[in-house]
């Protein structure tokens, strides 16, 4: 199941025999793939197949049990500086978990404020941090603009949409000016009528170029934006390929019936 | 007792200055409270994210067992032993009654809040942590400006619970000679043979001082609740029925 695809480029993220369990059972079985920059993955497969699970290792909000996880060619799992790696990985959650004490353009700016005065300090920059605060708040405003909630700017969480909340909650991500989204189920706790604003500003983010990494049961999705779909099953990629070859000739058994069902 | 209510009053209260015996006592009581109560925020919070940290990252094994074990014995042991270990054992060179009593009083709350903030710690959901985390913030930073924002607005009721049992139980401070608020009723008394006033006065300063506490509460509790659904759609609907009733 070898990408046909050649890459003179180091991938983005490599995963080399990487496995997870909890506690008896084994939830992702010696996976090892590469993902290159630009692409967008799409991974499907049947519940429990461990696809959320592999994607919350790309980032160490599980810690593998065994293997390795490379991003830019360092390695994650025993990396000193694991939160400087993640602030160029966004991550989007099935619950949004926005912080519901915080305005939304305080959720916004929090993490990405924090960066730039870590950064600040380490280059002894002379950037105060009134300046710092009044450019992401610049910044988050045009993030706001964008998916045209720049009036809610001042509004809390709890006031919002579960469409609003999951787009905040991706220029959130994005304020941070990441190399690579990585989505988690981001339209399964949304009400159906508010799922097309947000895969639509996905689908923005896709044709913009952004590496993303998406976990979904929308087909569609996968089949429209993405490059390229991994099939999940039991812990392992069955199946990897591009959409027309996943979704139009399909090899294994279990990719055959899983799309049967969903399709 | 041929006494009038008037004569007894007078006794009580104007002869000798008494009157000023009860707000020396109040300033003990107070002093006594607001210290114990500072105390038992910071390390009870403190002994909280120990044991919470301990509880879902696996680290810091030691000092959640030594948390776990200073909670016990300190809830396990009566307010007023501690008092006696503290003031004829362990302080023994402290001077000040007022300071020892802040100390023993402050270390005994911390044991009572360390468990109500880990409660409270608990009941922020754990999708708040892993966004922190995955926005690039730290531990300890997810933990200050996220998780403990949130966990403190759940723990003030329990907390206010907590403070208000403290005030009250600062009154067996008598039992080392500090001259505090409850302490005062019984010195009048030996002057005067007569604990009515004395007693109903010192009593009213105390739910003075607890009314007062539920005002910082119900203030404290209306700051932390921006972003409160309940408090937002209120806002948003003025509190006024939207339901039509013709």
């Amino acid at each position: 199941m070898c990408n046909t695809l050649t890459h003179e480029k180091e991938p983005l993220i490599k995963t080399v025999d990487l496995c997870k369990s909890f506690g008896e059972s084994l939830v992702l079985d010696h996976i090892s793939a590469s993902i290159y920059e630009g692409e967008k993955v799409v991974i499907i497969g049947p519940s429990g197949s461990g696809k959320s699970t592999f994607l919350r290792c790309l980032n160490m909000l599980e810690t593998p049990t065994e293997g390795s996880v490379f991003f830019e060619g360092e390695e994650l799992t025993h990396a000193s500086n694991l939160d400087g790696h993640r602030k160029k990985m966004g991550m989007v959650f099935q619950h949004f978990n926005l912080f519901p004490h915080l305005t939304v353009l305080k959720n916004i700016t929090l993490a990405a404020v924090d960066a730039r005065l870590h950064a600040n300090r380490k280059q002894k920059a002379k950037l105060s941090k009134k300046q710092i605060v009044a450019e992401e708040n610049e910044k988050a405003m045009t993030l706001l603009r964008r998916i045209g909630l720049e009036n809610k700017a001042n509004a809390y969480p709890a006031t919002l949409s579960g469409g609003q909340k999951q787009r905040v909650a991706i220029v959130r991500s994005l304020a941070m000016d990441p190399k690579v989204m990585l989505f988690d189920e981001p339209t399964s706790a949304l009400d159906p009528e508010m799922v097309g604003e947000v895969l639509s500003l996905m689908k923005e983010l896709a044709d913009e170029g952004m590496t993303m990494i998406v976990v979904t049961h929308e087909m569609r999705f996968a089949r429209n934006v993405s490059t390229r779909v991994l099939f999940m099953n039991e812990g392992k990629i069955e199946e990897d390929g591009t959409p027309q070859q996943i979704f139009d000739a399909p090899q294994s058994p279990a990719l055959q019936s899983f799309l049967s069902k969903v399709l | 007792m041929a006494k009038t209510l008037a004569e007894r009053f007078r006794s009580a209260f104007v002869v000798e200055d008494r009157w000023k015996l009860y707000f020396e006592g109040l300033g003990n009581t107070l002093l006594m409270s607001f210290f114990a109560v500072l105390i038992g925020i910071v390390f009870g919070i403190l002994l909280a994210v120990i044991l919470y940290t301990n509880k879902r990252t696996g680290k810091l094994k030691i000092l959640s067992f030594l948390s776990n074990l200073y909670v016990t014995v300190i809830r396990g042991t009566p307010v007023v032993l501690q008092l006696f270990i503290m003031y004829f054992l362990v302080l023994v060179s402290v001077k000040s009654g007022i300071l020892v009593g802040s100390v023993t009083f402050g270390l005994n709350s911390a044991a009572y809040v360390s468990e109500v903030a880990r409660a409270g710690l608990e009941s922020v959901d754990e999708g708040q942590m892993e966004a922190g985390r995955a926005l690039g913030l730290s531990y300890t930073k997810t933990m200050v400006k996220i998780i403990l924002p949130q966990a403190i607005r759940n723990m003030i009721p329990a907390l206010f619970n907590e403070f208000i049992a403290l005030v009250k139980e600062t009154s067996v401070a008598g039992y080392v000679g500090i001259i505090d608020l409850g302490k005062i009723p019984g010195i009048i008394q030996s002057r005067t043979f007569d604990y009515l006033f004395p007693l109903l006065f010192a009593s009213l300063l105390y739910l003075a001082v607890v009314c007062l506490l539920t005002v910082v509460e119900k203030y404290l509790e209306k700051k932390f609740s921006k972003g409160d659904r309940k408090l937002v759609y209120k806002k948003r609907f003025g509190g006024k029925k939207k339901c039509a009733t013709h």
